[in-house]
């Protein structure tokens, strides 16, 4: 107990057993989120469950609105972010998909909204576990996409994603892809840092000349059509196009003030210093595939993961080059693509894409695996890499292949 | 903490008199509507009925594309477009972000006027579910205002929840077959919200024919506090095919054939206005409906069976509804209500 009239306390971290969706709601308190909206579908709306406990307890003072939809829930904030409000929202699978229209302008607006995105398969048919699908459906649009691994990364992302998403360079919003069940509802150790250092890491949001209020009378969102849209549509390619820096200062920031490291905060390597293969996915994947690795290793396999954090914006030149290095790549897509090229998913098309202008170029095998939540096992991850090494000896075609399905 | 503080209202009082009206403009030049337009008339005196500290959230639209083309807006106060089934969220959003910004000392604490407006298409159609869900927030102030010029007037005309029975749009042309494609009963939006929100203080049906009671009810719906709705029906030359000359005259016509009912709920206190509380009590006559469709190309198909059709549901509407004009609700069932054949003249 500190006594009476002591001096100023020093800020203190502490630890708490909490679940992904928990450490983000805790994220929200610490940024001092202005407004809130929910909207239940599982599993993303364990993070409302929180956020409204918070409110409750006088713990985290925001508007806090229970929408009628999921189009509503977001279209409520980003009207609020455009008069100044830093703002929360999140959504899952279908959910996410009824706010598509919202999520459309939202970036278009330039509003830095930060939204959680519990993983979930596309129903129909039912199905409440994982798929990449719903987060990845706006990969085009403006929205800087996150893929994290542990309910720390989901805490210390979103505070990053504040600072990203706010920074007057960005101004897009980013969303927080937490993997259904695997990270949404599994408890860990979380540190959670002191108000003061999240106060000395995230700045205000300042909406500056596009704030939407009496003191400053602009006309948002007009009619621009073809005289301007393509200028318009140009400038944010060229906020996602600054993001990408914008993002490594805050890594940067972040490791300087919390002494938390990230190293390359767009994609995380595990024992890929000397590996002959890799295998390449995002979010929770990492817990099967690093384990396999372990025991891969002391069979003497020389084996590594990739682990993509940011899709967008894409650090293509790093990652091309980092896979540049490697025999073969695996790539492991939570997600599909029907019809794509190759038939593979959206990360094994997008990293194909990044790898056509690279110098060294290795056979890339697309795996897709673990659809609507089911388990990848660590021999699915060993028979993975068997193939991935049989495209190293030139023995396997660079293909698509379902891993862990009912034949 | 107390998350409990309200944010006032401005005090916007009754203006005594279309020469108090102010001279201030905050809806001006810039826009780009119809000849006769009632809808940006509508846009006009909202602006002026509410004053410089206000944002105006308005809904995709006639009202969104023909006044806000880029580098040319219209809007003197702060203006965003919001999508089209999105008013009550937007007024909400804005809201609640000030509220939060002034509880938090973030921003200056004033109360400042947060009105979103849709059209029929946008409020009655996709937007209702938002506005409705607004409506029941009684910590946010807010005015949703529905333009209702009868169809999606700004994409060519289609037929929407709000569009007159038999009423000839794009996607309900009469023809060889069918002579009414279009059998749906306009919905009775301000009713159903009035009944459907016991907490909103404020809900008013309006008409800018009489356009200083249109204003100073705008100027209550922002003064009273909470979520409040206008819905006002708005001639549209365009839409209902007439000469842009008359639209002021057609206004008059929808309220003094009872088409169109003009009413408030305050504070849950029904009062019928204007030229519909002198039908009601008897001091005015209610004129043949077909002074007022037969005025309208839109309606110039109708054979005398579809008149009277239409008149006799104006009447059930006055001689039958528990509250007249509002509320649909009857005391007893009723076996004399006429049935419609299919409208394709083959009765």
């Amino acid at each position: 107990m500190a006594q009476m009239g002591a001096a100023i306390e020093q800020p203190v971290e502490h630890t708490a057993l909490i679940t992904g969706s928990e450490a983000i709601a805790v994220a929200c308190k610490l940024a001092d989120v202005d407004v809130i909206t929910a909207y239940p579908i599982r599993p993303y709306d364990t993070v409302m469950q929180y956020v409204a406990k918070l409110v409750a307890n006088g713990e985290l003072d925001c508007e806090y609105i229970v929408a009628e939809s999921e189009h509503s829930q977001f279209e409520i904030v980003k009207h609020a972010s455009a008069v100044g409000a830093r703002v929360f929202c999140g959504s899952s699978g279908v959910g996410w998909m009824y706010a598509f229209e919202a999520l459309t302008v939202t970036p278009a607006l330039r509003i830095p909204m930060v939204a959680m995105v519990g993983n979930r398969a596309l129903d129909d048919p039912g199905a409440f576990g994982v798929e990449h699908n719903d987060a990845l459906a706006v990969r085009d649009l403006g929205w800087q996409l996150v893929w994290v691994d542990t309910a720390q990364e989901a805490l210390d992302t979103a505070l990053i994603a504040y600072r990203v998403a706010e920074d007057r360079r960005v101004f897009l919003p980013c969303a927080i892809s937490c993997d259904g069940a695997f990270l949404t509802h599994s408890q860990a150790l979380v540190k959670i840092p002191p108000q003061e250092t999240v106060d000395a890491f995230l700045p205000r949001y300042n909406r500056g000349d596009l704030l939407l209020h009496p003191d400053n009378p602009i006309t948002v969102a007009p009619q621009a059509n073809e005289d301007w849209l393509m200028e318009i549509r140009r400038q944010n390619a060229a906020a996602m196009e600054r993001a990408h820096d914008v993002i490594l200062e805050a890594y940067a920031q972040f490791e300087r003030i919390f002494g938390r490291r990230y190293g390359n905060p767009f994609f995380e390597e595990y024992e890929t210093a000397d590996a002959d293969v890799v295998l390449v996915g995002m979010g929770t994947l990492s817990t099967p595939v690093k384990v396999a690795i372990r025991q891969m290793r002391k069979e003497g396999k020389r084996v590594g993961f990739v682990r993509v954090r940011w899709f967008r914006p894409f650090a293509a030149v790093e990652l091309a080059r980092t896979l540049g290095r490697f025999a073969a790549v695996g790539i492991v897509d939570r997600d599909f693509s029907f019809g794509s090229p190759y038939l593979s998913g959206v990360l094994a098309t997008e990293v194909r894409a990044a790898m056509y202008p690279a110098v060294r170029r290795p056979p890339l095998l697309s795996f897709i695996c673990g659809l609507g939540g089911r388990e990848v096992t660590v021999p699915d991850v060993r028979r993975m890499t068997d193939l991935v090494y049989q495209a190293a000896d030139g023995k396997q075609q660079a293909s698509t292949q379902w891993i862990g399905l009912r034949e | 903490m107390d998350t409990m503080i309200d944010v006032p209202t401005q005090k916007l009082n009754p203006i005594k008199g279309v020469k108090k009206l102010p001279l201030e403009e905050f809806f001006t030049s810039g826009h780009r509507t119809c000849q006769g337009c009632e809808s940006a008339l509508v846009m006009k005196m909202m602006a002026k009925a509410a004053g410089p500290r206000t944002i105006v959230l308005g809904s995709t639209g006639c009202m969104y594309v023909a006044n806000t083309t880029y580098y040319s807006t219209s809007w003197v106060v702060p203006w965003m477009h919001t999508q089209l089934g999105s008013s009550g969220s937007a007024a909400m959003g804005a809201a609640a972000g000030l509220k939060a910004l002034m509880r938090k000392a973030k921003i200056k604490r004033e109360p400042i006027n947060v009105i979103a407006f849709c059209g029929d298409g946008g409020g009655a159609d996709m937007g209702l579910s938002a506005i409705s869900a607004a409506l029941t927030h009684p910590d946010y102030n807010l005015l949703i205002l529905m333009y209702d010029n009868e169809s999606y007037a700004n994409t060519d005309i289609q037929l929407s929840g709000s569009t007159p029975y038999g009423a000839h749009t794009t996607f309900s042309p009469p023809g060889k077959m069918k002579r009414i494609m279009h059998r749906r009963w306009k919905k009775n939006m301000a009713g159903m919200l009035a009944a459907g929100h016991p907490t909103c203080k404020y809900v008013a049906t309006v008409c800018m024919s009489y356009a200083l009671q249109a204003t100073n009810s705008v100027r209550k719906a922002l003064s009273i506090g909470g979520p409040t709705f206008i819905h006002s029906l708005d001639p549209c030359p365009k839409g209902w095919d007439y000469d842009p000359i008359l639209s002021h005259e057609l206004g008059e016509l929808a309220v003094s054939t009872g088409v169109w009912p003009l009413y408030e709920v305050e504070e849950g206190v029904l009062k019928l206005t204007g030229r519909t509380k002198q039908i009601a009590e008897g001091r005015s006559e209610r004129l043949p409906v077909r002074e007022y469709l037969l005025k309208q190309g839109r309606f110039a198909h109708f054979t005398d069976d579809d008149l009277e059709y239409f008149q006799s549901k104006v009447d059930e509407m006055w001689e039958k509804w528990l509250i007249p004009g509002v509320i649909p609700f009857r005391k007893d069932a009723d076996t004399a209500t006429p049935v419609r054949d299919g409208g394709n003249g083959s009765a």
